[in-house]
């Protein structure tokens, strides 16, 4: 990993902060009021958390919780996370249960791959001996020095030892493009961990979605990926009283309906969710269109379901993802939408991904190279005939 | 009498070799062997800390060669301190600083020759600065303009060199050092087919932080295996980010992994440069004796800098510890001494080389700065080796944009404007 790159938060230092490789230039994406206020406004208790503190929440309860948990990752500890999303756990946990590691990728994921799968001893109740392991990478540009141990020890050990030996891991960092850090650092991995049998994937979107998955893969007893962004870490949604709960936790492989709609439904996923919710209040002021937006929120398992149900609805469908278009996530949205729901489409599903090149380091190339709200609404725009 | 007390017997139960360890010995006594039974692997020095050469077998450097360096290490630190400040100022988005190591990168350049190939990671300006690699050079990839090589996709510090052999530094850490044997096998077998070629070495810059990545292990164990004439040099600045090398690993230091893996291993002052030349211009011998071999080298120093213009190190370790580092001992001042000691410096000499490159630097960095960008038509190359159908419509297609629409784009800022999009 390079460890050259250090999120920018870093530059600010210690206190909470936004993730910027180029301060002086960029004004940072802030999700638009729009967003922001979505149901939750008029209830009551409802809280506004950045997704980074939702992720710290989630973290810290699940160590309160369970005596099991324990935090493992590069600079997790004294650092507070390179990203900032373990503040405070060293000082509340003790350096017994979330643990600095040497830089070494394969050596700690694999490190924690052997203590989850430690974990089991025959003769004592599973549940309370298995170690619950949750494991930070800086980002997962870099956990490709530690891919074999996810794909070919976390992922296949339960199937392969007979079911005896399960793998309580949760893989967390930030996945996917950030901003200035060029082609080895922007990479987005939903389709390479989404197509390995023997994991389960999740792409939070909202400080919800970070907090209730991030729950559920901790206490899930399967290796879970966490793909977070790191370009959400710093908005601010809104938190609902039960999610505020240390109870709260989302069900994989149910995906939320953000925006109903009726004339067009968009599946995505992680930051593309805030974009597309954009682009369809604009398409509603500017035509009068209902966009149905759909937040996968897992993509293993992936909810067929909700996908084929709202395409009976809207009878269009557009995927919204930002990593490369080949064998990408869009491809499998729409592969399955042929598969499940080809009757009830009045036109041929399309997708909108990352362009297919080396991310550029120019920043306005970057900016290119990436979906954005004025490209999913001119396409909704053009799919629709408007 | 049984079997084992025949003497036939007997020799041959005693001269068993098990193939994995051919010279080891039998012995009765049960003990682990533990790094604490042996001594730290010592640390050469050849100039003390007052700048006098200690060591009789070195042959001082020409006086000019020595104040050429002393230069070059002045305008590493000078342009840190000029683009530390000026990434703080947003006039670029990232830099890194090699404070506290400018020796080791310097004296272990001087070392090597030209047609050697370098690999290295990211705090080696210093060994860019001893090839030839000028402050243009450095500006051009800092600002991304025209005359940047790597055509402005790189973040900054990823500087590279063709006509310097000097491979393009890459941000995954520690993916240089097994690519470092690869090239060096290529050289060694380049050779053994044309012995007109002149014999070469690959010389490998990591830090000890990205020691502990998998790389490094494979790295090593397939150089020695392979024979391949490379370099390793280790810089050991104590920290990895903020990971002091206390929490890095358990051993004696990076070194002792070297004979670990059957490679000839030194340990040296990262400070004393003399020392850093003296045992690379040595390695370099070795690496190419019998067909070749590694080698490594572990420079010792202390990074004064933070660990780039994301990290504000003071957060992880005492601003005191720093300082006592500065005043204590590095690389200039040692060097300085020792130049001083031969009438080849003074203050006078010092204050006028400071002031000349510090203008030298403000210059290069304000021509670089207002240089031209690359060209528009940079976007569309470099994927494919010829365009395809497809990109040379996009670059027809933004072409008749711009020339539809001059108002709307300034494309004044790019080599060549629009007309760099005509195939």
């Amino acid at each position: 990993m390079s460890r050259l790159l250090r999120p920018a938060s870093r530059f600010v230092s210690s206190s909470a902060v936004r993730p910027v490789a180029r301060s002086a230039f960029q004004s940072f994406p802030r999700i638009p009021a729009i967003v922001q206020s979505r149901a939750y406004a008029k209830e009551s208790g409802v809280k506004d958390y950045t997704v980074r503190e939702a992720l710290n929440e989630a973290l810290s309860e699940e160590l309160e919780l369970n005596p099991k948990v324990f935090v493992l990752g590069e600079e997790v500890a004294q650092y507070n996370g390179a990203y900032k999303v373990t503040k405070g756990l060293l000082d509340r946990f003790g350096d017994k249960r979330v643990i600095d590691s040497p830089i070494t990728e394969s050596g700690f994921c694999g490190l924690t791959v052997g203590a989850a799968l430690a974990g089991l001893h025959p003769v004592c109740d599973k549940q309370w001996l298995r170690q619950e392991m949750q494991c930070e990478f800086m980002t997962f540009n870099f956990a490709m020095q530690a891919i074999d141990q996810i794909v070919n020890s976390a992922a296949k050990t339960h199937y392969m030892s007979g079911g005896i030996q399960p793998c309580n891991i949760t893989f967390r960092g930030p996945n996917g493009f950030a901003s200035g850090v060029a082609a080895q650092h922007s990479q987005d991995y939903s389709a390479w961990y989404g197509s390995i049998p023997g994991l389960k994937v999740v792409t939070p979107w909202s400080a919800e979605d970070a907090k209730g998955l991030l729950k559920a893969a901790i206490r899930d007893p399967n290796p879970v990926c966490v793909l977070e962004n790191e370009l959400l870490y710093g908005q601010t949604f809104p938190m609902s009283e039960a999610a505020q709960k240390d109870d709260f936790v989302i069900p994989f492989g149910k995906a939320k309906v953000e925006r109903e709609g009726k004339d067009l439904t968009i599946i995505t996923l992680s930051r593309c969710v805030g974009q597309s919710l954009v682009a369809a209040e604009a398409l509603k002021k500017k035509y009068g269109v209902e966009v149905e937006v759909i937040n996968l929120r897992s993509i293993k398992p992936l909810d067929v379901e909700a996908i084929v149900k709202s395409v009976k609805k809207t009878h269009r469908l557009l995927a919204v993802e930002s990593g490369f278009p080949a064998f990408g996530v869009g491809s499998e949205i729409l592969a399955l939408t042929m598969e499940y729901a080809f009757d009830y489409l009045d036109a041929p599903a399309q997708r909108i991904t990352g362009a297919e090149v080396p991310t550029p380091y120019a920043q306005k190339l970057e900016d290119m190279a990436f979906p954005n709200e004025s490209l999913i609404e001119n396409y909704v725009a053009k799919m629709l005939r408007l | 009498m049984d079997l084992l007390t025949l003497p036939e017997a007997r020799s041959s139960w005693e001269s068993v070799t098990f193939p994995g360890a051919v010279n080891s010995k039998f012995t009765s006594a049960l003990t682990f062997e533990h790094p604490s039974t042996y001594p730290a692997i010592p640390t050469y020095r050849c100039t003390s800390p007052d700048g006098h050469i200690i060591d009789a077998s070195v042959t001082p450097p020409p006086d000019a060669l020595a104040l050429s360096m002393y230069e070059n290490m002045l305008s590493v630190s000078i342009m840190d301190i000029i683009m530390f400040d000026a990434q703080r100022q947003g006039r670029l988005s990232f830099y890194m600083t090699s404070q506290g190591e400018e020796g080791t990168c310097v004296g272990s350049a001087s070392a090597l020759e030209k047609e050697d190939v370098v690999f290295s990671q990211y705090r080696e300006a210093g060994v860019f600065v001893q090839r030839g690699f000028t402050l243009e050079n450095f500006m051009s990839q800092l600002f991304a303009n025209r005359k940047d090589v790597g055509r402005g996709r790189n973040m900054p510090v990823h500087y590279g060199s063709r006509e310097l052999n000097i491979h393009t530094i890459s941000s995954p850490l520690a993916t240089q050092i097994p690519q470092a044997a690869g090239a060096a096998y290529a050289l060694k077998m380049q050779r053994l087919q044309n012995p007109e070629l002149p014999p070469r070495v690959v010389a490998c810059y990591f830090g000890e932080g990205a020691a502990s990545e998998g790389d490094f292990h494979a790295a090593l164990n397939i150089a020695a295996t392979r024979s391949c004439p490379v370099i390793f040099i280790c810089r050991n600045n104590g920290y990895a980010i903020s990971t002091p090398t206390l929490e890095q690993y358990r051993g004696d230091g990076i070194a002792s992994r070297g004979t670990g893996y059957g490679i000839d291993t030194i340990r040296v002052d990262g400070n004393d440069i003399w020392a850093v030349r003296e045992a690379t211009l040595k390695a370099r011998a070795l690496a190419l004796k019998d067909g070749g071999r590694p080698v490594l080298i572990e420079a010792m120093s202390y990074r004064i800098s933070h660990h780039s213009t994301s990290d504000d190190s003071f957060a992880y370790r005492a601003r005191v510890e720093v300082e006592d580092w500065k005043r204590r001992d590095n690389p200039i001042t040692r060097l300085r001494k020792y130049l001083e000691n031969k009438n080849l410096w003074n203050d006078e000499k010092e204050a006028a080389a400071r002031s000349r490159i510090r203008k030298e630097v403000l210059k290069a960095f304000g021509e670089a700065e207002k240089e031209l960008k690359p060209p528009l038509r940079a976007m569309f190359e470099d994927v494919y080796e010829e365009m395809t159908p497809e990109i040379r419509g996009q670059m027809a297609e933004l072409k008749e944009i711009l020339d539809a629409y001059p108002a709307e784009y300034d494309v004044g800022e790019f080599e060549g404007g629009k007309e760099s999009l005509v195939k």
